[in-house]
């Protein structure tokens, strides 16, 4: 018999809430690694931030906010190669900017403008996922392809607690461990999907665990200590990269925001709750051990933070500047060409325009 | 030339597209070992190998949504959906993914898939084995949908489709798959998506059908001949694209339309067929168009499927409403 319960899975951590923590791996990490970790986290936050007051000013639409999974993310992105392949959910905007979506693009996303739809040629990000888990098994049938061709690149899956619960979740595991391909499932478990808590998700003391039941290789680890994130991910990535196959990684964190701005999240969550994951927010820890190595100084944060805010004007502002794009282009991307009946839809649109003098 | 049953047509087909592009792949449920439950995929594994036609696990979804991923990074997988009433638990997959690729990525990538099944009625399955359910497709913007009548159409119609762009549902009327043997190039040949065939030429009546029903229609319009009564067949053969101008010049011919097809009758694609009609060529129609379709229920059991199924006397009785305009 197999008693859950007896199976110890212990969180890894490198750097604890107060900045100490394994004091022998901290001192592996760079000057520079940790300064551009830590900037990589604080220009997300600023971001998120700026975002989420533009959603209430009414200048963007539903956003889902992402503060305080920094670490996950940012760690989790600095373990990859530009090339390897994402498939995000909704909340995976700091990953998605360190692999190379420009900031304006989101803009242009959370505006609702068909231009928001299109990553740039060469970023191999792929179109944000809505139905929960479904990305799962892109990200399999992905790395899938980069095995049977021969290619270096991994794929990677973005997803929530809530998504382990889905049926394409359990398919994706199964496929990937079958065939042995090149993918990381990247859980942030940030305990709750919209308004339903953890406990209620699932009764699996981990999602880590899971793998198990896949014949994959499982791992727990703190998701607001963007170096144990990085050294787990880089572990995970360099596997599957080698042949040695999937990969799920459970970052333990917390979404201190809404769940989108449509949301109350003090209906379903105590004060004293957030508090307690505020005293672990990601960058903070961060902060303190470039304090103590003397790396950052209030007034580089100021610099930092006035840097961010002046990018996210602009590309504001270059977004609502570009054309807002016209109904007339939602018949150009169905089909490879437009079958007749579709065409003619077109024609219908372009003449009712013509006849109001739009262009 | 060889007869070739449909299944063989549609085995010669991937073979052929398999030698001539070593990125088709072929997966689904026991298409490996097996060859297939109706053994579409005999012998591919033993020419091309374990790493191009695949056993996968017991998962829909997971075949679907897997073969999105094989295809947007460059490969192009032919999956198998064992029987078409299996479907529903790759719904998503297909309708609010496969469908929106391209949509969804401003037209960064593409997702050229082809996804084939068995479907339809008439050869006494179990529950959920028989169902036609094309509607559910041609609802969901960015799928193709093809639907073969014939070995000949089968092999030049699937070519077409696994070189295809855009994801293509390849829906294969299961009792027609060795009901009869058709001569059939050895080359490999393509016929375009989006062609009706008229199948008969005829001035009384147009009969419009697609897949299991054209070779019942066609027999019936036959006999109908020696009673006077000059049946046009038109088999659309892709429902989308739909060759709408095929369809328009039968009915502006014979002014009396019938539609058959075994998908259940409301919200199925004969009312499309039936309401663009009405909107380009309501003037030359002489009576009310002729619906016969399976009945609003559930696929019915072996024992009652050959009344519930569109039947000779069925579309009989329809084509004498029809006549009497």
């Amino acid at each position: 018999m197999f008693d859950p319960n007896e199976l110890s899975i212990e969180m890894v951590q490198i750097l604890d809430e107060n900045g100490g923590g394994d004091e022998a791996k901290i001192a592996a990490f760079s000057d520079d690694w940790l300064l551009n970790a830590y900037k990589a986290m604080r220009r997300a936050r600023v971001i998120d931030e700026r975002l989420l007051r533009m959603q209430r000013q009414g200048r963007i639409g539903t956003y889902a906010p992402f503060s305080g999974q920094e670490a996950a993310q940012v760690g989790s992105a600095l373990a990859l190669r530009n090339d390897d392949w994402i498939f995000p959910s909704y909340r995976e905007v700091a990953v998605c900017l360190l692999q190379g979506m420009p900031l304006e693009q989101f803009f242009h996303y959370v505006q609702g403008r068909l231009s928001g739809k299109r990553m740039p040629d060469g970023v191999n990000i792929f179109p944000t996922q809505i139905i929960i888990a479904a990305q799962t098994l892109h990200a399999v049938g992905c790395a899938w392809a980069s095995k049977l061709k021969g290619e270096p690149h991994v794929s990677v899956a973005y997803f929530g607690d809530g998504a382990t619960s889905e049926g394409d979740f359990h398919e994706a595991m199964n496929f990937a461990a079958v065939y042995n391909v090149p993918v990381i499932f990247f859980c942030q478990n940030n305990q709750y999907a919209i308004s339903v808590p953890y406990a209620k998700q699932t009764a699996s003391r981990t999602i880590a665990q899971k793998a198990l039941a896949y014949g994959m290789k499982g791992v727990l680890v703190d998701g607001n200590d963007v170096l144990a994130v990085y050294e787990t991910m880089k572990q995970a990535v360099d596997a599957a990269r080698r042949g040695e196959g999937p990969m799920l990684i459970e970052a333990l964190t917390y979404r201190l925001g809404p769940h989108t701005t449509a949301d109350d999240p003090t209906k379903y969550r105590r004060p004293e709750e957030v508090e307690a994951w505020r005293r672990k927010d990601p960058l903070h820890r961060v902060r303190v051990l470039l304090a103590r190595r003397g790396l950052w100084t209030e007034a580089q944060e100021e610099a930092f933070v006035a840097e961010v805010n002046a990018e996210v004007t602009a590309a504001y502002e270059a977004a609502i500047a570009s054309p807002s794009g016209s109904i007339a282009d939602v018949f150009d991307y169905v089909y490879s060409e437009a079958p007749k009946l579709l065409a003619e839809q077109k024609a219908e649109v372009m003449r009712r325009k013509q006849a109001k003098g739009v262009k | 030339m060889a007869e070739l049953t449909m299944i063989e047509a549609i085995n010669e087909a991937m073979r052929q597209e398999m030698e001539r592009n070593s990125r088709v792949i072929v997966l689904g449920e026991d298409v490996g070992e097996n060859g297939g439950v109706f053994r579409a995929t005999d012998g591919l594994l033993e020419q091309f190998g374990p790493d191009r036609v695949f056993d996968t696990p017991l998962a829909e979804s997971g075949i679907i949504g897997t073969s999105i991923g094989l295809a947007i990074n460059g490969m192009r997988p032919i999956a198998e959906i064992q029987f078409l009433g299996f479907v529903y638990q790759a719904m998503d997959q297909l309708a609010a993914q496969a469908a929106r690729i391209r949509f969804r990525s401003g037209g960064r990538f593409s997702c050229p898939i082809v996804v084939r099944s068995p479907y339809g009625g008439g050869v006494r399955t179990p529950e959920l084995h028989s169902d036609a359910l094309e509607a559910l497709f041609t609802h969901s913007p960015g799928l193709k949908v093809v639907m073969p009548s014939n070995p000949y159409d089968a092999k030049g119609l699937l070519i077409s489709a696994i070189r295809d762009d855009d994801p293509v549902l390849f829906l294969e009327p299961m009792k027609l798959y060795r009901a009869f043997r058709m001569e059939v190039p050895e080359e490999p040949y393509t016929i375009p998506l989006g062609q009706a065939r008229v199948v008969k030429e005829g001035e009384d009546l147009t009969i419009i059908t697609w897949g299991a029903t054209v070779p019942l229609v066609t027999k019936l319009a036959d006999e109908m001949r020696t009673k006077g009564i000059d049946a046009e067949v038109i088999d659309l053969r892709c429902l989308q694209p739909l060759d709408i101008d095929a369809i328009l010049a039968s009915v502006e011919k014979t002014g009396r339309v019938m539609i058959v097809h075994e998908a259940v009758k409301t919200s199925g694609f004969g009312a499309e067929v039936a309401a663009l009609i009405s909107e380009r060529a309501l003037f030359a129609l002489s009576a009310p168009i002729v619906r016969v379709a399976g009945y609003d229920t559930p696929y019915p059991v072996p024992s009652v499927e050959d009344d519930w199924l569109p039947n000779p006397a069925r579309i009989a009785e329809g084509i004498e409403t029809l006549l009497r305009y």
